[in-house]
């Protein structure tokens, strides 16, 4: 049977403020345990909780980002459940009325795009950690990152792939970071996902029984763990049995999906209003105020670049995923006031190619623009080959300077004196008279070969424009 | 000196007639002399309190006190208080020492006051007569069988048999008046968001207000001056300008418009209570105001509203004490789930328990609509009625309790009968506005109290009213015999 | 209104308080009454009426994004009945 695979995300963005959601305890990473959980994140007896402004801020700021309603009024809740990393034993979330309402973003899957919506975004308050190394066969529970602004961003049940839930995790990753509202560190848990996953045979209306994946923190995991979630899933259908609703948590180590414990009895969470804060009024000024200080979207930056450098969908989508790449893309643009297009292969192509192999952010790029504008400018006007230039580039990558003096230290100024080329091609001639001999008899593929050679000689140097236009004079007699 | 009122001990310690350590100790001995008779102090801070007399005492030497530095007051063990036990009257945090002083306090160590220890309560604020206290029940100054009421027992009992000149309470469904009216006080409520609850161990958020309680309305208005003021750790606080609530005592009431409705005075009201209520009724006419008969037709449904809404906050609220952070951890948890659940069973006591679970109940699936929403709809008729009232009144007046003090065991095995005690105050705090006890008399030897319910931040107002009626009274000036 | 004996467990186990079994009759029978007691409020249509979480019709007052808070584990852990290395210390938790 053809089976069809439905996936809703719900994206925990930790807020990048410096203070936490309802208390003035710094949100910094790393710090030794506990010593970032102050009094209100304890949950002492008699502590009370005040919103951040910040918080607000980033919400609306996300909200007007998606084309969704900023409500005007929103409500905190309690969200109340007993864990040991959750010190008040109620979560402070929003649930009937949250800041976010319905609004929809746009993913590029094989040069289309589709529309994948999304529910709803609500604040909340993070939990701490559970350490489970041993202390003497207990836990030791951390209570830093109690109180972390989260936005949750609920998607619609709109993916029917791993790769398009990967685009739309990208996207709204590359979102949050355009908005300057999470640093989208992964590793430190600033973004991380939980993943419901169904399947249903193809052409069914209804949904299948969905199992919610929990713990994933890197755009692989997801990518795996929802693969053999699916496999679980389906393997279990065929084989005659049902998917049990239930929360499932990934083992990267192990590659495999297993039921959480603590989340096997069904829960009654008893949602209510959280009488120690008031409703949370927006007003429409606060809006336009923070509608005026929205940077340009990437979809927007997207049409843009098609538009102005004349680039194809795929290089505006690769270079408007993240804005810092969007910035060093037009900043070398300008520059080197170069081809944007050969602005965008390089930046998409030996750059991003160097980047990920050493797994290294844009912003973390051993080139720099002035560098990189340095070195189009040369290709520009000929002093080297494209060809040459990812040697220079390389070797401005392993820090061996700017690309005129690595040029000028290895002799890889391009040779564009006709003379010296003709001297060239003339040794070539004379070195194959058996090769010349049967291009005048026809064979005319030759003329690759002989290009070939003249290269070679001049170590790569010879402008190949020129090489072609002089030998084919020679060659003909 | 413990029947002086607060403005005559400002007085005298601003004339050096006797230092606040004199003035410290002399409450002390008292207390360590009388108390074991009502049970009044959970803990009493001695050496704390004689330094900060002593402290008090360099402040009135070098001309830099306020109005009450060096008075010795006691806060409800409800307040955190920094580096002492603050048990909420609740074996779950016997032995917890907080880390910190709620907002109550720290106004009253700024103004100079001298903390002489922290009064007995019901667990966490939850009763009526002071019998759920982990610490044992108070006593009546005026009864040593009756209850003193509840929660804020301990603190009306200390101050009624003059062993603290003033004290912090708090109110979440009459907890001030209620005592105040049953020991022979005064005790204001304020109006909700008026004094900070910040480091005041929540009960019922939308309900709890800490508030003065004192020998007359004079001494409420001091300490309200103290207490009262915005709060930026309380997002539920009111940025209201600061008063003195002095400043109008004296103002005549001549043309007051006061309130009576007839949902107070109608079943349930002890006869010889109404008399005393009628009396002081006809005092304040003969000092000018004007009587209207007025009606709150919600009344009745105040105490079943009153019983979801406050159990499902606090069924919330207690979630915390789970013996991971802080407070009573049972013996050798098997696991998780037993460290909780026999931490939280040992931990508190059955009163407790019973409003956690009702609270846990009114919440769950299924039932939060017919129980929760319900209520807040109610709450809302409720106090729809007061804001007609007040477009009629300018103050509602009645028995502060439908009964005198009754006696200790007597309803503690009938929950509801004991929540049907609160039945005049508890509409009060559902609408979040200030309401007043003052004494008004005696049955058999023990206090009724008169029950004001002002407009929203009326305060003055209502201290006002009380201060003119004990211009014309001297209830207020009994004392328990056994505590002359 | 009478609660059944698992429904009062039900609420205790979601409460995390453990009732020994001579509790349970004697919960059971004061829950029971009370939920009886509140039923009055059915005694009110209350359609169309806004529900009211909170006395005052006031809304959230922000405080701006700063860092006020510095370390104070060590006060703080005073209270703790067991910690280590800076945690705090449960039974071992299983996800």
């Amino acid at each position: 049977m053809a089976w069809e695979v439905v996936i809703g995300l719900e994206i925990h963005a930790q807020l990048a403020t410096n203070s936490k959601i309802f208390s003035g305890a710094s949100t910094a990473y790393g710090a030794p345990p506990n010593t970032q959980a102050c009094a209100v994140d304890l949950g002492l007896p008699g502590v009370l909780p005040v919103l951040n402004e910040k918080v607000v801020r980033m919400a609306a700021k996300f909200g007007l980002a998606i084309g969704a309603p900023v409500a005007p009024r929103s409500v905190f809740a309690r969200k109340n459940y007993f864990y040991p990393d959750l010190p008040k034993g109620y979560q402070i979330s929003q649930y009937e009325l949250p800041i976010v309402n319905k609004g929809q973003i746009q993913i590029e899957i094989d040069g289309k795009e589709k529309t994948i919506g999304i529910t709803r975004a609500h604040l909340e308050e993070d939990a701490g950690k559970s350490l489970h190394e041993d202390f003497q066969g207990l836990s030791g529970i951390d209570l830093n990152r109690t109180g972390t602004p989260l936005l949750e961003i609920v998607s619609e049940p709109d993916m029917r792939s791993p790769k398009e839930a990967i685009a739309y995790m990208k996207k709204i990753h590359s979102l949050v970071r355009y908005l300057d509202i999470c640093d989208g560190n992964m590793q430190e848990g600033s973004f991380r996902c939980d993943a419901n996953v169904s399947v249903r045979p193809q052409g069914q209306k209804e949904f299948g029984t969905r199992s919610e994946l929990k713990n994933l923190n890197s755009f692989r995991f997801v990518e795996r763990a929802i693969n053999i979630e699916i496999e679980r899933q389906i393997d279990l259908l065929e084989s005659g049995g049902t998917v049990r609703q239930e929360t499932r948590l990934y083992d990267a180590d192990k590659n495999e999906t297993r039921p959480m414990r603590s989340k096997e009895e069904a829960n009654d969470y008893r949602y209510f209003p959280d009488p120690d804060l008031l409703p949370l009024l927006i007003e429409s000024e606060f809006l336009e105020q923070i509608k005026a200080e929205l940077p340009e979207l990437p979809d927007d930056k997207k049409q843009r670049f098609i538009q102005q450098y004349g680039l194809s969908l795929y290089d505006a989508s690769g270079l408007t995923s993240s804005r810092e790449l969007a910035d060093y893309f037009e900043e070398i643009v300008k520059l080197s006031n170069s081809d944007a297009k050969l602005c965008a292969n390089w930046v998409m192509g030996d750059l991003a190619a160097l980047l990920n192999k050493n797994n290294l952010e844009i912003t973390d790029s051993k080139v720099s623009t002035i560098q990189l504008a340095a070195m189009l400018r040369r290709i520009s006007d000929k002093t080297i080959s494209g060809k040459i230039a990812k040697q220079v580039f390389e070797a401005m990558w392993n820090g061996e300077g700017d690309a005129d003096t690595i040029i000028e230290k290895r002799g890889l100024k391009q040779v564009t004196d006709t003379g010296a080329i003709e001297k060239l091609i003339d040794e070539v001639i004379v070195n194959n008279p058996k090769q010349l001999q049967d291009y005048r008899d026809g064979k005319e593929k030759l003329f690759g070969f002989f290009v070939g050679q003249v290269m070679k000689v001049s170590k790569g140097k010879a402008n190949p424009k020129q090489v072609n236009e002089l030998l084919k004079k020679k060659l003909e007699g | 000196m413990h029947n002086k009122t607060l403005a005559e001990l400002s007085h005298a310690l601003h004339q050096r007639e006797y230092s606040s350590v004199e003035l410290t100790r002399y409450f002390l001995e008292r207390i360590e002399r009388l108390d074991t008779q009502i049970n009044s102090f959970i803990s009493v801070t001695a050496e704390m309190a004689l330094a900060q007399a002593q402290a008090a005492d360099q402040r009135l030497q070098s001309g830099n006190a306020s109005p009450l530095t060096g008075i010795p007051i006691a806060h409800k063990d409800i307040f955190c208080t920094e580096g002492v036990k603050t048990s909420c009257g609740s074996k779950m945090l016997d032995n917890f020492i907080a880390p910190y002083n709620a907002t109550v306090v720290e106004k009253c160590h700024t103004a100079g006051l001298v903390m002489l220890g922290k009064t007995n309560m019901d667990e966490f604020a939850m009763g009526s007569s002071n019998e759920t206290s982990f610490y044992g029940p108070v006593k009546n100054p005026w009864d040593t069988q009756a209850v003193p009421g509840g929660s804020s027992g301990g603190a009306v009992a200390a101050v009624a048999a003059r062993l603290a000149p003033v004290a912090t309470g708090t109110d979440t469904g009459g907890s001030i008046r209620q005592p105040a009216a049953l020991c022979g006080i005064t005790g204001l409520k304020p109006t909700y968001g008026l004094v900070s609850r910040y480091g005041m161990i929540a009960f019922a958020s939308s309900l709890d207000q800490g508030g003065p309680i004192g020998d007359n309305a004079k001494d409420v208005a001091l300490l309200l001056n103290v207490i009262a003021g915005f709060d930026e750790r309380d997002s539920t606080s009111l940025n209201h300008p600061q008063e003195d609530y002095t400043a109008h005592l004296n103002d005549s009431i001549a043309g007051l418009k006061i309130g009576l409705p007839k949902e107070f005075f109608g079943e349930g009201l002890n006869a010889e209570v109404g008399k005393i209520v009628e009396a002081a009724i006809k005092e304040l006419e003969q000092a000018g105001a004007t009587l209207h008969e007025i009606e709150l037709p919600h009344t009745h449904l105040s105490v079943p509203v009153y019983y979801i809404i406050a159990p499902a906050e606090c069924s919330s609220n207690l979630s915390r004490y789970d013996g991971v952070r802080f407070g009573h951890r049972c013996e050798n948890p098997q696991d998780l789930l037993d460290l909780y659940k026999r931490s939280r069973a040992q931990g508190f006591g059955a009163e407790v328990k019973r409003r956690i679970m009702i609270g846990t109940y009114a919440l769950s699936a299924g039932y939060y609509d017919a129980y929760y929403l319900k209520a807040q709809q109610i709450r809302r008729l409720i106090s729809n009625d007061f804001t007609d009232a007040f477009k009629q009144v300018d103050v509602i007046l009645g028995p502060t309790s439908p009964t005198t003090a009754f006696k200790i065991g007597e309803k503690v095995n009938d929950p509801i009968s004991m929540y049907l005690s609160d039945i005049n105050t508890i509409s009060v705090n559902l609408a979040g506005l200030p309401g007043l006890s003052i004494p008004a008399g005696f049955v058999n030897q023990r206090p009724v109290g008169l029950q004001l319910i002002g407009n929203y931040l009326n305060e003055a107002r209502l201290l006002n009213v009380a201060h003119q009626y004990q211009q014309r009274t001297d209830w207020h000036r009994q004392n328990p015999p056994k505590f002359l | 209104m009478s609660l059944p004996i698992d429904a009062v467990e039900k609420i205790a186990h979601l409460a995390r308080i453990s009732l020994s079994e001579q509790d349970i009759p004697l919960y059971t029978h004061h829950l029971s009454n009370i939920l009886a007691f509140v039923e009055q409020m059915n005694s009110v249509d209350t359609t169309g009426i806004t529900p009211m979480a909170h006395p005052l019709d006031a809304v959230a007052r922000l405080r701006p994004d700063v860092v006020s808070e510095s370390n104070q584990r060590d006060h703080f852990q005073c209270n703790a009945p067991q910690v280590e290395a800076g945690l705090y210390l449960v039974p071992k938790v299983i996800e």
